[in-house]
């Protein structure tokens, strides 16, 4: 009799301290993670951002007289081509000679947010142009960038995913350029919508050098013979 | 400095710098409140208004170069075109939490103004730089669908 009333209080007991064990468990589990969350800690101060990093680095062009050294006169005007080619082959131009009908953006060279296409004279499409956001000029508040001519080259001019050899006998191609050498000249050293490139706004990195040493770049390159790297 | 423009029909002197946005002089200083301030820099189309009938984006147009152009509002678009658009979107119970619509629909009144019979593509194109973070964009253009139907007399 004794025995079997025995059982269930043993059985309570032995149930009622597996719960205490785990009760207090749960209560330390508690506890520790109360001091963890609540343990003063040094809170993180802001830090002044290091002034360069706040403005694009600037790139310098070589002048012309850098060239001067180059005796054979078709190395010199490839040499100088290739010093033409850091300003074209930068996001700044290259950007806008796509070679699809979408332009790309920032240094990454991203697909253009939002969604646009080139349409039919490179201002885009009729319900979406680019006169939409972009202006006459560039827009301090917003960091629009922006021209008065704001558009994509041609698409024969497409850039991207060329090699420098290839876009220089594009550019001296007036099937695809549209452009005499004079009009390249003068597309290169004056068009202001070439110049932007060295006016971004926005924090943008500018094209190397300035469109004036750029010019003077493209003008002796034509004068050299208008040489092409392979 | 002090610009003349030209709102809803009438004119407006307004004292501001060159870069500030056409946005803020709606918003601030003349008190229109229905285009709304999303990103700030024409990623998100919510602040579209109409300059001279063409969308624009009003937060990245500083007010020196609006000129003598025609502003329109979300409060002052009134045709047949911005009704059947207003009554599709009721009908269709387009908006959720309601915060970019004005923008969509000055975007989709400019573009039944251009296109009265957009397709699906023609559509998209013309909205895509209107974000819809409830993303109600197949009620958008299902409402813009009904809008150019009821426009060309057709049952919806």
């Amino acid at each position: 009799m004794t025995r079997r009333s025995d059982r269930p209080r043993r059985r309570r007991f032995r149930i009622a301290r597996i719960f205490g064990i785990a009760g207090l468990l749960v209560v330390a589990a508690i506890g520790l993670g109360l001091v963890y969350l609540l343990y003063p800690r040094p809170v993180l101060q802001s830090e002044p951002i290091a002034v360069e990093t706040l403005y694009a680095q600037l790139e310098s062009l070589q002048p012309v007289s850098a060239f001067d050294t180059i005796v054979e006169p078709r190395l010199r005007s490839v040499a100088l081509f290739e010093e033409v080619g850091r300003v074209l082959q930068s996001p700044r131009c290259m950007n806008c000679h796509p070679a699809t009908d979408r332009p790309t953006q920032t240094e990454a060279m991203w697909p253009h947010m939002p969604w646009v296409s080139r349409g039919l004279d490179g201002g885009g499409e009729a319900n979406m142009r680019c006169t939409t956001c972009h202006q006459a000029q560039n827009a301090e508040a917003s960091g629009v960038p922006g021209n008065a001519k704001w558009s994509l080259a041609p698409i024969e001019m497409a850039w991207q995913g060329k090699s420098l050899g290839d876009i220089c006998r594009q550019l001296l191609d007036p099937a695809r350029s549209h452009m005499t050498r004079e009009e390249l000249l003068h597309h290169m050293a004056e068009d202001d919508l070439v110049g932007w490139a060295w006016n971004p706004g926005g924090g943008r990195q500018p094209a190397p050098g300035t469109q004036d040493e750029f010019g003077a770049l493209v003008a002796a390159w034509l004068e050299t013979g208008a040489q092409c790297p392979q | 400095m002090v610009y003349a423009v030209r709102v809803n029909g009438s004119l407006h002197k307004v004292e501001a710098d060159g870069q500030t946005p056409l946005l803020w002089v709606l918003r601030d200083t003349l008190g229109l409140t229905g285009t709304k301030y999303g990103c700030g820099i024409a990623q998100c189309g919510a602040c579209t208004v109409h300059v001279d009938g063409q969308p624009m984006r009003s937060c990245s147009l500083p007010i020196e170069f609006v000129g003598s152009a025609e502003v329109t509002t979300i409060e002052a678009i009134d045709d047949p075109i911005a009704t059947a658009v207003q009554q599709a979107w009721v009908a269709r119970d387009v908006p959720q939490c309601g915060f970019c619509q004005s923008g969509q629909v000055m975007s989709a009144v400019a573009l039944l103004r251009a296109m009265p019979s957009p397709s699906d593509s023609d559509i998209d194109t013309a909205m895509s730089g209107n974000i819809c973070r409830c993303a109600t964009y197949n009620r958008i253009r299902a409402a813009i669908h009904d809008a150019a139907a009821t426009l060309r007399g057709e049952a919806v």
